[in-house]
């Protein structure tokens, strides 16, 4: 008996301890981050064995593994799968998740290796989490081989400040812009104001240019139609998506940068006196001008509430206000315009942060070559007329569209819409400095912000002498080259 | 005493196979929960002294610097506090509500039916769905709570929102959504009592209070313990209230050891640092429930005169 209790014990602990040595593989069994970073040997045969013409029916029989996240622009890409599928004889299973959660999905699936999913949609911010850890490919090997892509993609269509935002060579410290071709752009947006023209006309104010009228503005807009209504929607929420839209953007106008290269590491700027003063700024505009719920806040939040008439302006994304302005789309469609960001003084060039959503290619799946005409597909011109004409998917990444007769005619309503875009789009990029731990730091910087805003600190110098020395722990380990 | 009708083997040659290995059969489902327990627990452990990260396709052993960082670290200690505030107050809160609630509907009236369907109506709502309803109804423009202050003076409350009010906010809900699970377990408890001394206890005119005090609450304590028991240890692991309301903010107000970990792995990717946050919970839920079995065994014995 004594035997079979050993046995058994024994039994158990090599079966816990096998699959122990089957999570811990990865250091052995794992390709390589460089190898991840180029296109593996996987795709490389598929594109190599090029047939000397295109041929969209060459991965006929494969199926594909997609992520969307729920957004209006993968709505498009949804509605045209079975047209793809014809096209193509490729399969494609996809699930939509909402974006509190989406990140979480792609991030353990990618780092599972399993090669699910093929294609996924990202930001450029996840970008550089991901090509950090070697989990996605380089498109440029694709997009530059003529077996593999269609004579009629034409690249260069691009706006280049949105393929730009997409590159990055790897070295945290350094800006994008150069580099691998991290995912191809299915949308961008930039930073403007929103407003209500009746709220405006209804108290006979000026549109705000510069800050300090945007604060003055905000204040004076309180309770503008009806108890709860309020002058400014800004997003608030315990996560990164507060910091990059209107906070960032006017940190940056306020001459303020997030992190600096010193001694070969990268160190946290966010106590500056320019930081300080553009948070000191931020803070009083939040107590006294924006929603009392301001710290749930995100941009779902901040567009309903301009499109149901509870705040007067938005400072957010350009293209999320205009969903809310589609005739019925909601109470107040028809009544909001466009404008600038506000400027320090008026006279400065706008500058706006920027997003894109983008489609990457996991560099573990093991269906590159149909990965690539997917991301293709979508990411073509016709694709991105469609969803832009037809599907309301703002705003297009490609010249040919934006240059349109049927674009500029569908943003003709829009009043102030495609001006206030071409005021800002030459002066924007992606605002932040690229580096891994992105997430952590800005989730560490919107709940300092919060804290600065419910009094936790003594003054908004504490609080981002707090933050920086977060900040600083977070990138420590980073290696900048 | 021996068996009649059945000759038993004594000789355990003599056994057949088919009954020596019924024992075997008989376990193996237990091994294999066991071992789909362990396996995660194991690993949690062993990726405490990793830097296993998503960010990574490469970890390496790093020895106790996980565990000094997390205990060097101030917004552990934090997490701690609130974790333990929390569970703490929402466990007392929905044990006092849900068992005061439970007798005043233990009698059997078409009153109390009603009551008791409606109570329970919470238990059905996921925890996610219950914040979104409390969000709308919390709101400061169209709420139907800020209305209902609004004609006591008070605008604006700000809920979720403030420092001041968040953990209030949060153990609100998490009251409203966990109350009937205490109301029905004390419920239970109360049907199954004797009714004799009870009885005996009206004729001779004991007061309600004294009936309380000295029959139905020391009677109903084993209930009340298992229902502690099960309260305490999902309140010291919530998650999904706070982080449906507002993901630990505003600032750190609700970050508490699940929220903090979580957001370590999955957020920022560091699943090595993150497993001692939880290892830690652990340590910390398995030793509440001890001293709670514990303590009810103690007055188990005691009632038996032991």
């Amino acid at each position: 008996m004594h035997f079979k209790k050993k046995a058994a014990i024994l039994l158990t602990l090599a079966m816990v301890s096998s699959s122990l040595v089957g999570c811990s593989g990865g250091n052995s069994t794992a390709p390589s981050a460089s190898s991840g970073n180029t296109a593996s040997s996987a795709s490389a045969e598929q594109t190599q064995a090029k047939p000397s013409q295109f041929d969209w029916k060459k991965y006929s029989g494969t199926t594909l593994k997609v992520y969307f996240v729920q957004h209006f622009c993968s709505a498009p890409i949804i509605a045209k799968l079975s047209e793809f599928e014809d096209k193509t004889g490729i399969k494609v299973e996809h699930t939509v998740t909402p974006e509190a959660n989406y990140f979480d999905k792609v991030s353990t699936s990618l780092s599972s290796r399993s090669g699910d999913p093929d294609v996924f949609m990202s930001g450029a911010y996840q970008l550089w989490d991901y090509s950090s850890a070697g989990y996605v490919d380089d498109l440029s090997n694709y997009t530059s081989d003529a077996g593999a892509t269609s004579s009629d993609y034409d690249f260069d269509d691009f706006v280049p400040s949105v393929v730009n935002a997409l590159k990055w060579d790897g070295t945290a410290g350094h800006k994008v812009g150069s580099g691998q071709l991290l995912g191809l752009p299915l949308m961008s947006e930039i930073y403007t104001l929103s407003y209500n023209t009746r709220a405006f006309k209804q108290l006979n104010l000026q549109v705000p240019k510069t800050l300090d009228e945007l604060a003055d503005v905000s204040k004076k807009l309180k309770n503008w139609n009806g108890t709860g209504s309020y002058g400014l929607a800004i997003r608030g929420a315990r996560d990164w998506g507060t910091i990059h839209p209107g906070y960032m953007s006017t940190y940056s106008n306020f001459g303020a940068s997030d992190f600096a290269i010193e001694d070969g590491k990268l160190v946290s700027k966010v106590n500056s006196p320019e930081a300080v003063k553009m948070t000191t700024y931020w803070t009083n505009l939040v107590k006294t001008g924006c929603a009392p719920g301001w710290s749930s806040y995100t941009w779902y939040d901040c567009s309903a509430d301009l499109g149901a008439g509870k705040a007067a302006m938005m400072l957010d994304s350009d293209s999320v206000g205009v969903q809310q302005n589609w005739k019925g789309a909601s109470q107040e469609a028809g009544n909001l315009a466009w404008a600038t960001i506000p400027v320090v003084k008026e006279g400065d060039t706008p500058k706006s942060n920027f997003w894109t959503w983008a489609l990457a290619m996991n560099s573990a799946s093991k269906n590159k070559g149909a990965a690539w005409y997917f991301i293709q597909y979508f990411t073509s011109k016709d694709f991105a007329k469609y969803a832009t004409i037809e599907k309301n998917s703002l705003d297009p990444c490609r010249e040919s569209v934006i240059n349109s007769s049927e674009y500029e005619k569908k943003m003709s309503a829009q009043t102030g819409y495609l001006e206030s875009f071409k005021a800002t789009i030459d002066n924007s990029t992606i605002l932040f400095t690229p580096q891994p731990s992105f997430f952590e730091t800005t989730t560490n910087w919107a709940a300092t912000l919060q804290d600065i805003v419910a009094g936790k600190y003594s003054n908004v110098q504490a609080g981002m002498d707090d933050l920086k020395k977060k900040m600083d722990k977070a990138v420590e380990d980073v290696d900048v080259g | 005493m021996p068996s009649e009708g059945k000759n038993i083997p004594v000789n355990y040659n003599e056994i057949p196979r088919t009954i020596k290995r019924r024992p075997y059969y008989i376990i193996t489902p237990g091994m294999i929960v066991l071992i789909g327990i362990l396996i995660p627990f194991i690993l949690a452990i062993f990726l405490s002294f990793t830097n296993y990260s998503f960010k990574s396709m490469h970890w390496r052993f790093v020895g106790v610097r996980n565990w000094t960082d997390m205990l060097t670290n101030v917004d552990f200690y934090h997490a701690l506090l609130i974790t333990l505030i929390y569970a703490v107050s929402a466990t007392v809160v929905q044990m006092v509500l849900g068992t005061v609630i439970a007798l005043l509907l233990k009698k059997d009236t078409l009153y109390s039916k009603v009551l008791k369907v409606l109570f329970t109506f919470p238990l059905m709502v996921a925890p996610a769905i219950a914040v979104l309803i409390w969000q709308l109804m919390t709101s400061n423009t169209v709420g139907v709570l800020e209305k209902f202050l609004n004609v006591f003076g008070v605008f604006n409350f700000p809920w979720a929102s403030s420092y001041k009010t968040s953990m209030f906010t949060a153990v609100l809900i998490d009251t409203w959504v966990n109350t009937p699970f205490i109301l029905l377990l004390v419920l239970a408890g109360i049907q199954s009592l004797p009714k004799s001394p009870f009885e005996a206890a009206q004729v001779d005119g004991a007061s309600a209070w004294f009936t309380f005090k000295t029959l139905t609450f020391p009677m109903l304590k084993p209930f009340m313990y298992i229902a502690l028991l099960f309260r305490l240890m999902a309140a010291l692991q919530e998650f999904g209230v706070i982080f449906s309301l507002s993901k630990g903010g505003p600032g750190d107000s609700l970050m508490n050891i699940s929220l903090t970990a979580y957001m370590t792995a999955f957020k920022y990717s560091r699943v090595g640092v993150a497993m001692p946050y939880l290892l830690v919970l652990w340590v910390i839920i398995n030793y509440s429930a001890k001293a709670i079995v514990n303590r009810q065994r103690k007055l188990a014995r005691q009632a038996q005169g032991l």
